[in-house]
């Protein structure tokens, strides 16, 4: 009782030859499209290293799989071009027969391992949320020591980083209230106005309602209210509660998760797709089938059948299962290599169509 | 006494139609690289429209669109031409429109130049351009509540921080203009007043720039209000301090930036003329060779090629006695009064019949 036979003469041979052809060929396109977006990934995320804190190098798996895949999905199909290639041809073919027993088992893999990319993508954001809220908060605190070796280029991180992303502190502008981001050697302690606000709090900080300039926002139609945004009266025509426009009113937090959230996303569908070729490709088993089918009849140019598995989904599974006890056993028992290797190789092409058989839809 | 003269063999003939086949394809792809440059440049242009008065600079990258597109249809044709000149029967179809495609593609040539040296020369009618426009952009600053003006204030502020440049030629432009509007000055003020009667104009002029002229690197936090005045602020000397505010004007960033696009351009066109020049030499050595060829009459027949037939004093005679000669056919005698048919004795002679006599005159009949 074979599973999903398929009647093949040698016109469709021919033709399910040509389209896997080109179907590989595609599916090694896509390969490298992935291999790319991985590295795109990792430059974007190894370009906010500076925000990002330490034990945020758990994001940097999508891209690093993303990376793997690409380069063995490339390898991969390049290799199904080439067998699709020497289908055709008996003398060519049989070479391949052991390679192709290998071939499902990594193709199969490589599916899994895209559709583990796609799911991490989605789990990790809470993690990157909550390293991004530590890294800027320290950028924050360490915004006014420019000449402390080791925290000397927040400042300008935080500047580039705000004008970029067109944010303003971690949750909104407030946050700036509550850190002193103005270092101790440009402010004058003989001032009142210095000692008066040093003194207004526990810590003796020198806390202000004021915000850096890269928090103005460039569409305002007034010049930007840096200092002392919180006093009606200090500007003309001004009122704190109902003016939106003078800074940026986002966080830089949501901004970045945006925006890294937005980057995985994107490659979601690129990836799914990916996989749907991917899949696409194990009808290579149509293929394989047929050929040794017409190989082994009299006629080489006869009708052959294809199939997915020689024997049903539960008589397979059942003689794999034989199969890796009795190895298990000669392995015990007989410690030489000669008669386990054929056991060995005949385990291994049970495995892969056992794992090849969830897979095709045709 | 040709010029340059080459002799072809039917090989030599054959290999030189492929090569140039192949080179007129790589030509297209040339001229389809000139037509994208002419996009880019014309979209970088347009980009920044706002800051540049009206001068003419939008010729440049339109000449180069146009001749990208040019070079596109006639290395096609080109091509194709090429193509069937390794047979001697179909080059007969082209024998004719040969000579005419060359004379036209070495014209085609110096367009090509002469777009390659414009991109060279545009510098100057930018930089009066730039001057003109940031002028215009910086006064125009404040008037956010004017529609037409509204956005510029947002325009040079986003210039301000991508080109790390600040006013015209320097940051002491901004305290010559008004950049805050009277919609935001408390006129009850006497500080706001002093400042108003201060100059003729009555602007409210100040020491201070918008914030977009803060440099990042700066180590302090950007002080932009009474820069030149050194007590207002702690451990401040402005003659020195050269971290706070960006020191470049954004005339000399914005030129340097065009500079460097419409050279890199100019390098390409340059390049592309050349290599069309090549092509067209390989044209009409072809086209030489095979015509000869069918003058000889044998199609395998070694046969000369050139780039002219005679010398260049003797070829540019030639051409000049036929637009004369050309000129005099059409030139009518106004001394006949137009008529060309006057005084000019008959050469038939009449015939009157078998005795050759003239009839008489018949009169009038009353």
């Amino acid at each position: 009782m074979v599973l999903l036979k398929m009647k093949f003469n040698q016109q469709r041979r021919v033709r399910l030859a040509q389209g896997l052809w080109l179907l590989s060929w595609l599916a090694v396109m896509c390969g490298a499209f992935i291999f790319c977006l991985g590295v795109y990934l990792k430059t974007e995320l190894l370009r906010r290293d500076e925000v990002e804190k330490e034990s945020f190098m758990d994001i940097h798996v999508v891209p690093n799989i993303l990376m793997m895949v690409g380069l063995a999905s490339i390898g991969t199909n390049w290799v199904a071009t080439r067998v699709c290639q020497d289908s055709l041809d008996a003398s060519r073919f049989p070479r391949w027969k052991v390679l192709l027993l290998a071939w499902f088992v990594v193709a199969a893999l490589l599916c899994c391992l895209l559709l583990a990319v796609v799911v991490l993508s989605y789990v990790l954001q809470g993690r990157l949320e909550e390293s991004l809220k530590v890294g800027l908060r320290n950028g924050i605190r360490f915004y006014k020591d420019t000449d402390v070796p080791g925290r000397c280029f927040q400042k300008e991180t935080i500047d580039r980083l705000q004008m970029e992303f067109r944010c303003c502190g971690n949750n909104n502008f407030k946050d700036w209230f509550e850190v002193q981001w103005v270092s101790g050697r440009f402010l004058d302690y003989t001032a009142q106005e210095v000692k008066d606000r040093i003194r207004s709090n526990v810590d003796g900080r020198y806390l202000l309602d004021g915000v850096p300039f890269s928090c103005c926002n460039p569409a305002s139609p007034r010049p930007c209210l840096q200092y002392h945004l919180t006093d009606n009266r200090a500007h003309f025509n001004y009122d704190y509660l109902s003016e939106d426009l003078n800074l940026y009113s986002r966080g830089c937090r949501q901004a970045l998760t945006d925006y890294y959230m937005g980057l995985m996303n994107s490659t979601g569908p690129g990836v799914l797709s990916v996989i749907l070729i991917q899949v696409g490709n194990f009808h290579l088993r149509y293929l394989q089938t047929a050929v040794e089918g017409a190989m082994a009849l009299e006629d080489p140019e006869g009708d052959s059948e294809g199939y997915i598995l020689e024997k049903g989904v539960k008589e397979t599974f059942e003689e794999v299962k034989v199969k890796v006890l009795t190895m298990m056993k000669l392995a015990q028992v007989d410690p030489e290599g000669v008669p386990v290797d054929a056991e060995a190789e005949k385990a291994a092409d049970t495995t892969a169509e056992k794992a090849a058989s969830p897979t095709p839809a045709s | 006494m040709a010029v340059l003269k080459v002799k072809f063999t039917k090989t030599k003939r054959d290999k030189l139609a492929q090569v140039l086949w192949i080179l007129n394809w790589i030509s297209v792809v040339t001229g389809a690289v000139l037509f994208i440059l002419g996009l880019f440049l014309k979209v970088e242009i347009n980009k920044r429209v706002e800051l540049m008065a009206e001068r003419d600079i939008q010729y440049v990258p339109n000449m180069l669109i146009a001749v990208g597109l040019i070079a596109c249809a006639i290395n096609f044709l080109g091509g194709k031409i090429c193509y069937d000149c390794v047979d001697t029967t179909k080059f007969l179809r082209w024998k004719l429109i040969m000579l005419p495609y060359i004379v036209c593609t070495f014209f085609f040539t110096f367009c090509v130049l002469v777009g390659a040296l414009m991109c060279y020369s545009m510098r100057g009618e930018l930089e009066e351009s730039l001057t003109l426009g940031l002028t215009q952009a910086m006064r125009f600053y404040k008037d956010t509540d004017i529609p037409g003006r509204c956005f510029l204030k947002r325009t040079v502020d986003l210039l301000q921080i991508q080109f790390q440049c600040c006013g015209n030629s320097g940051y002491k432009d901004w305290f010559q203009i008004q950049w805050i509007s009277n919609r935001y000055l408390d006129m009850s003020q006497q500080q706001v007043v002093d400042r108003l009667r201060s100059n003729v104009e009555g602007k409210y002029l100040m020491d201070g720039v918008p914030f977009s002229c803060c440099n990042i690197n700066s180590p302090r936090p950007c002080i932009q209000q009474q820069v030149t005045n050194n007590s207002a602020h702690f451990h401040y000397e402005h003659q020195t301090e050269e971290l706070n505010l960006w020191m470049k004007g954004c005339r000399q960033a914005l030129l340097e930036y065009y500079t460097n696009i419409m050279q890199s351009i100019g390098l390409t066109v340059l390049i592309t003329w050349l290599f069309e020049l090549s092509v067209l030499t390989g044209v009409r050595y072809l086209q030489t060779s095979l015509e000869n060829v069918l003058r000889q009459g044998d199609p395998d027949s070694e046969s000369d090629g050139w780039l002219l037939e005679n010398s260049f004093m003797e070829t540019a005679r030639i051409n000049l006695n036929i637009i004369k000669s050309l000129g005099k056919n059409n030139h009518i005698d106004t001394a006949k009064n137009g008529d060309p048919n006057i005084d000019i004795p008959s050469t038939s002679k009449a015939h009157y019949g078998p005795d050759n006599v003239p009839p008489k005159t018949i009169k009038e009949a009353s």
